[in-house]
This record gives C-alpha cells, sequence and structure tokens, in this order.
C-alpha cells in the first residue's frame, strides 16, 4: 500500500483516497461549441504517461479535498503533492526524469 | 517443424525424450520485413500466423522486448468466454470462442482448451435482471447461455455456498461453451507454427522509435537490435500500446492499470467450471496442474509496475472465502500483476491508425486473452487487405469520436 502525503492532513495510507485521473484536463468552457474532435479529446484521450504524470487524488476518508500529484507510474513513487489550481513542481518533475534516465 | 502424434511421443518416449528441436528458432532481425508485428503475446504471434498462413506473406516478423509468454498471455486468469451484451462484441468474441474449438488440432499444438463452462453468479434483483437480459441477448445472437436456479448452480459446482452468505446466490447465468486454456500454450502453440512457416520471431528486441517516410507513411521501426525495415507495421503491445503508437505521433484514448491474479498451491481436482461474481468480485477456476486461479479487478490507479496494491489481491481473496469457505486455510504460491490498455467503453481497438501502414490492436483491457485466435485472426485481415474485416470493422479508433461507443462498460457481464 502506498503512503500519500495530502497537502492538507499529511501522510495518510492509500486506502484513505481516492484516484481522479490525469490531471489539469479543463473542462471545455462552452461545450457547446466543441467539435467532435475537441469533445472526445476531453472525455476520453488521456495521456497514459509511461513516467511522471500528473493526476488527481480525493482524500475522500480525511478531509475530503482534491489534490494533484506527481508520480513516477514505473514505480508508483511519488515525486510531489499540490494543491488544486497550483502548476506542478518544476524541480520534482525533473527529479523524476532524472531518476527514469 | 516436428509434427506432435502418438506415435511421436511414443517414439521419443523409447529414446529418452533426447532428440526434440527447440519449438522455434532464435532468430536474428534481417534489414527488412513485409509486415512487422510488435508484441509477442498470443494476439501479435497469433497475427503473425494468419498473415503468413492465410494471407500469404513471406517475410513477417514477431520483435517481442521481453520473452514469449512473459507479458500478459502468461500473466491472465486463461477464461475464455463469449457471453457479451451488444451485437457487435458477441459476433467479435464467438468468432474467438469458435476458433478456439479447432484451435489444437489446427496449430498440431494441445492448447489445454477446456470448454468447461463459465457460471456467473447474480446477488442481488438488479444482478438477476442484467443477467437475463444478457441470456436473452446471447442467445438471439446466437450465442449459447442459459439462466440457472441457485440448486442447478450447485449441481455444476457442488462446492459453491449460495446461502448464509452476506450476498445470498440468486441464480447464474451459464455458458457451457466456455471455459480455460493453457495461456503458455497459446503463445508457444502460435510462435512455433509462424516459426514453420518462416516468421522470424526475435525475443529481447524493443522498439524504440517508428519512422515514417517523407509522406507520412510507415517505412521502418527502430529497435534495440537496430533499424528493420517494413512498410505496415502492426502493433499489438497491450498495456504499453499508447507508448509505441505516440513514437508514431498517433494518441489513443487508453489509460494502463495494473490486473492482479494469484494461484494457490496445487490440490486435487475439486473445482468442475469458472466462476465468476461482480458483486463479492472475484473469479476462479482449477488449473489441469491443480492451482486455484485467482482473479479480480484492476488496481485504483494507472501504473506499469506489474505488481499491483497487496490490498486489492486481499479484497479478492475475500471474496473466494465467503463463496467457498473450504479454500480459507489454502496457501497462495504466487502474485502477479500485468499492466491492461483499458478503453473508454471497454471495448477493444483493432484498426487501421491515422498513419499508412500502422495497425493497431489493443484496448483489450481486462480480457483479452479469451479473443485471442479471433482477434489475431482479424488483425491479420486488417493487416493484409488494409482495411478492417466486418467483423472488427465497428471496433476503430474513430468510434470516440463519432460518439459510436460499444459500452461493454457496464455490459460485459464483469465489473472492472
Amino acid at each position: 500500500m502506498l503512503l500519500i502525503d495530502c497537502p492538507y492532513c499529511g501522510v495518510r495510507p492509500e486506502l484513505e483516497f481516492v484516484y481522479g485521473g490525469q490531471a489539469h484536463v479543463a473542462r471545455p468552457q462552452d461545450p457547446a461549441a466543441c467539435s467532435d474532435e475537441q469533445w472526445a479529446e476531453f472525455l476520453y484521450w488521456r495521456e497514459n504517461v509511461k513516467g511522471v504524470h500528473a493526476e488527481r487524488w480525493r482524500h475522500t476518508h480525511g478531509c475530503g479535498r482534491f489534490f494533484n500529484a506527481l508520480r513516477d507510474t514505473t514505480r508508483d513513487h511519488f515525486l510531489a503533492t499540490y494543491r488544486v489550481g497550483e502548476r506542478p513542481p518544476a524541480a520534482a518533475v525533473s527529479r523524476g526524469r532524472e531518476a527514469q534516465a | 517443424m516436428q509434427r506432435f502424434s502418438a506415435l511421436s511421443l511414443l517414439r521419443r518416449g523409447l529414446s529418452g525424450h533426447r532428440d526434440w528441436q527447440p519449438q522455434w528458432r532464435k532468430a536474428e532481425a534481417k534489414p527488412a520485413y513485409d509486415a512487422i508485428i510488435v508484441g509477442g503475446g498470443g494476439h501479435g504471434l497469433g497475427a503473425a500466423y494468419y498473415l503468413a498462413r492465410e494471407h500469404g506473406l513471406e517475410s513477417v516478423a514477431v520483435l517481442e522486448k521481453g520473452w514469449i509468454g512473459g507479458g500478459n498471455t502468461g500473466r491472465n486468469t486463461t477464461i475464455i468466454r463469449s457471453n457479451y451484451l451488444r451485437d457487435e462484441s458477441a459476433a467479435l468474441y464467438d468468432h474467438a470462442l469458435k476458433m478456439w474449438e479447432g484451435l489444437s488440432q489446427e496449430l498440431n499444438y494441445n492448447v489445454m482448451f477446456s470448454p468447461r463452462g463459465v457460471l456467473m453468479l447474480a446477488h442481488t434483483v438488479h444482478d438477476v435482471q442484467v443477467f437475463k437480459r444478457h441470456v436473452h441477448a446471447n442467445r438471439a445472437n446466437g450465442v449459447d447461455n442459459d439462466w440457472l436456479t441457485p440448486q442447478e448452480a450447485r449441481s455444476i459446482c457442488p462446492v459453491l455456498t449460495t446461502d448464509g452468505i452476506r450476498y445470498p446466490v440468486l441464480g447464474a447465468a451459464f455458458q457451457r461453451r466456455g471455459g480455460t486454456a493453457r495461456h503458455d500454450a497459446v503463445a508457444w502453440g502460435y510462435a512455433r507454427a509462424a516459426d514453420a512457416l518462416g516468421v522470424d520471431i526475435i525475443e529481447n528486441c524493443e522498439v524504440t522509435g517508428i519512422r515514417l517516410d517523407a509522406r507520412g507513411a510507415v517505412e521502418a521501426v527502430e529497435t534495440t537490435r537496430g533499424l528493420i525495415r517494413a512498410r505496415r507495421v502492426g502493433v499489438s503491445a497491450a498495456g504499453h500500446s499508447s507508448v509505441i503508437l505516440r513514437m508514431a505521433g498517433v494518441r489513443l484514448p487508453l489509460e494502463s492499470y495494473p490486473l492482479q491474479a494469484l494461484v494457490s498451491e496445487p490440490v486435487k481436482p475439486i473445482f468442475p467450471c469458472v466462476v465468476m461474481s461482480n458483486t463479492i468480485h472475484a473469479y476462479i477456476s482449477q488449473s489441469d496442474k491443480g492451482e486455484l486461479v485467482i482473479g479480480a479487478g484492476t488496481d485504483a490507479y494507472t501504473s506499469y509496475t506489474q505488481r499491483g496494491g497487496l490490498h486489492i489481491s486481499s479484497h479478492a481473496l475475500e471474496a473466494i472465502c465467503e463463496l467457498f469457505p473450504m479454500f480459507r486455510r489454502m496457501r497462495m504460491l504466487r502474485n502477479w500483476g500485468g499492466i491492461v490498455d483499458v478503453s473508454p467503453d471497454r471495448s477493444p481497438i483493432i484498426a487501421k491508425t491515422p498513419v499508412p501502414g500502422l495497425y493497431v490492436n489493443c484496448g483489450w483491457g481486462t480480457g483479452g486473452f479469451k479473443a485471442t485466435p479471433g482477434s489475431a485472426h482479424l488483425f491479420a485481415w486488417t493487416i493484409a487487405h488494409d482495411r478492417p474485416h466486418p467483423i472488427n470493422a465497428p471496433f476503430t479508433i474513430e468510434r470516440f469520436r463519432e460518439g459510436r461507443l460499444i459500452d461493454e462498460a457496464a455490459a460485459a457481464a464483469v465489473a472492472h
């Protein structure tokens, strides 16, 4: 089981959390104006990264809040967690890429 | 190729089994091929076999980054069935099931196909309604499936507990033609038969790039064993399909998750069929070696680790112990994970890609093994004709843009 560092509550076991898929997928401002390609992209197309992945988690059995995490999907190693609205910490991204190379 | 027969077994038995040949050559990559299949699992090896056998391609290679049978072909729980809800799915999976029935004879290799029946348990009123709908839909599509009472289910599987548990068994859907096969033998049998037709099977050869020509068509693949030219490349790489396709600039609507399985210590024959339960959530059968083979749903988050979380497999074991209390004290020998590529509608993609000469067979998610011969056969047809066979024509990438989903997410008769 993984230990996940909730930005609000600290380190807790994985069982308290629910995975929320790829992070930073913005819902289109005006869905009616989307082309089929844009709407399908929003709904279905995901990066499926083998490496450093930005993803959403929710601390369901804790504070209940959503946050984002950077995880290396080749090792399941968490590089950083950060709050919704923040950009992925660049230092953690490059650290993860170096670990892969 | 040495053919297997009762006589050949007897003859080599008398000479101490010393003169068996390797089942396939250790091929070195040639500079160019008519077609390359990326991925040496059952689907990929089968596609190479049918390209050579049915479509007359003389120069075909299969590139495998690891070893034959080391990927998802050797990591699944070997269940075979075709009781899918949608018309398109029923046609696809039943095409495969019909091929399973003659596969050992076709390959002259015993894949140990055992149509022992697949029993799917209903524990709630909703389950009962859904499975009865499946039974009717399957029958309308010519796929066998019967509704059984709890007593009838117990007569098929005497060790099943139907009463006195948190979710009593209210009935079951039973596909008699379903069952299991020896998964390694499927890969080995296809590898041996393809090799005999001149297909080069190149292990420890990882694709690192796909080279396109000035028109944007496939020209070659770059590998850890050098550049190999081919104008037709079929990708059959399961959980790594999106990694490979991205090398050619093609993105896919897939996410890769670990799917775990376990086997117990071997015991005498006790379990006569396959049992699946969505609500309590596990599935189980007994291999011919005597091990109980157990699986459940995918892990919660995307990953390429081939491990998965311990609490996921513990959950599967709790479900098994609920349904079969007699297995409570059995020891599990091995636990592993495979990386499965899950599509949004839980149906596969067997299709051309936007890149000319590049084809993909992916998105099988948690249920690809059962489709192996059919999938391989249709993928070879698609590559040979540069257009899909009528059976796999609906299974495009574009269906996600056009809204023509083949929605087995809730309908595949299994919780994912």
